[in-house]
């Protein structure tokens, strides 16, 4: 009975989008951990992507809802460890996002290559031109860099390595 | 550590941040061009991030059901414990960038060490997730050094200035006070010591690459971490806290 809920609620979190990328479901970005029964209720895992997302109370309503609409008996338990990854984002979120204009994270999630110094070459979504340009590391969102491409001029989001 | 050291190690790494996300977050709509005045505003963004998750603990620990929201707006400045380093204003932009870069580079150092810590497990998961927004923030604030330093003779001797007025609020980040003791000895913050000399060559090659000198003043102003703060940090409070102090139960 309880494990259909859990069967039911992972189903449900599908529709349950980042609100900062539409296009994205909660369980594509990674942001849900266990799902479990506790005695007292159902309870869902989520770790925060960005310590100051302000998406992620929003996400934690959504998402408290969503189960809430299966399982009354349900609620929201943050983890903070280990830390959220962009490794975590399927490889289908990862082509959604190209998709949608934005440069994946790609490669390892320690950005070490940036930190160094060495830029890394991150294609433009647009035309998959390899000649773009970081504008800023801080992008439109806490998680994205900003990049422009050299070769058909378009600017960018690039949804950063962490 | 008793609960009151962990305590009040959990405000000495909420109080940083905080103080220094609310003086970020000044420069919103207010930057040199658009990237940097999103650039600050993030970084504010992610400092916010980082103290809410202190502040929740610290109330958590404590126990006397005082929230985040409690513990940043109904304190006072004799309360607060941040370094009088992230208080100080922002000035132009190089006075933001060197107290950034001052400051980036002595967080790195405090979360590696928090992040491997097991004092605290909550603390270490929060300065995992840090750790990787600050590696951002330092590149940031060195590569601007270097760019403000090794730029034109105007923006050269402005950065050099800021470099020279900030440097006394540096030695407070490395200070041997009573509590810097205890928590070395439960070690849950790096050495004072040797991470000051690592800052400090940290520090001295970025400033060599932006062809600035290293201030060679001894002298350090003290006091933050003992509640006795510059008159800016009323001012902040103030500004921070009117609102929730004049409608104690506002819900937005
Ligand atoms: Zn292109």
């Amino acid at each position: 009975m309880v494990n259909e809920a859990i069967q039911a609620i992972r189903k449900r979190l599908l529709d349950v989008m980042d609100p900062e990328l539409p296009f994205l479901n909660v369980m594509e970005m990674g942001m849900v951990r266990e799902i479990y029964t506790d005695g007292e209720g159902i309870v869902i895992q989520i770790t925060p992507t960005y310590s100051g997302c302000p998406a992620t109370d929003v996400i934690a309503d959504d998402v408290l809802e969503a189960a809430q609409s299966i399982h009354e008996q349900s609620r929201i338990e943050i983890i903070r460890s280990p830390a959220w990854t962009t490794d975590w984002i399927t490889e289908e979120a990862k082509k959604k996002m190209e998709r949608n204009g934005i440069a994946p994270p790609s490669g390892q999630s320690a950005d070490k290559a940036y930190l160094l110094g060495k830029e890394r070459v991150i294609p433009c979504p647009r035309c998959k031109s390899a000649e773009t340009l970081l504008v800023s590391a801080f992008g439109s969102t806490a998680c994205k860099a900003h990049y422009q491409c050299k070769h058909c001029m378009e600017p960018f989001d690039h949804f950063k390595c962490i | 550590m008793t609960k009151d050291e962990h305590f009040e190690w959990l405000l000495w790494l909420a109080d940083d941040a905080l103080i220094l996300a609310q003086r970020l977050s000044e420069w919103c709509g207010h930057a040199p061009v658009l990237e940097e005045d999103i650039a600050l505003s993030n970084i504010a963004l992610d400092l916010i991030g980082q103290s809410r998750a202190f502040y929740a603990h610290a109330g958590q620990l404590e126990g006397l059901g005082r929230d985040e929201d409690q513990l940043a707006f109904f304190r006072t400045d004799r309360d607060f414990r941040n370094l009088l380093l992230v208080e100080q204003p922002n000035g132009d932009f190089g006075d933001t960038i060197a107290r950034q870069f001052f400051f980036d580079q002595f967080a790195l150092l405090r979360f590696t060490h928090l992040a491997q810590q097991s004092f605290d497990t909550e603390v270490a998961a929060i300065a995992t997730k840090a750790l990787k927004e600050v590696r951002y923030h330092a590149a940031h604030s060195a590569e601007w050094m270097i760019r403000l330093g090794d730029g034109t003779e105007e923006s050269h001797q402005r950065i050099q200035e800021s470099v020279n007025r900030l440097w006394e609020y540096t030695g407070e980040c490395f200070e041997p006070n009573s509590f810097q003791t205890a928590a070395e000895k439960a070690n849950v913050l790096p050495h004072a010591e040797s991470a000051h000399k690592e800052w400090l060559a940290t520090i001295t090659s970025i400033l060599s690459q932006a062809t600035l000198s290293v201030p060679n003043g001894t002298w350090m102003q003290k006091g933050g971490r003992q509640g006795g703060h510059s008159e800016h940090l009323s001012y902040i409070l103030a500004e921070m806290q009117v609102l929730p102090r004049t409608y104690p139960d506002a819900q937005w």
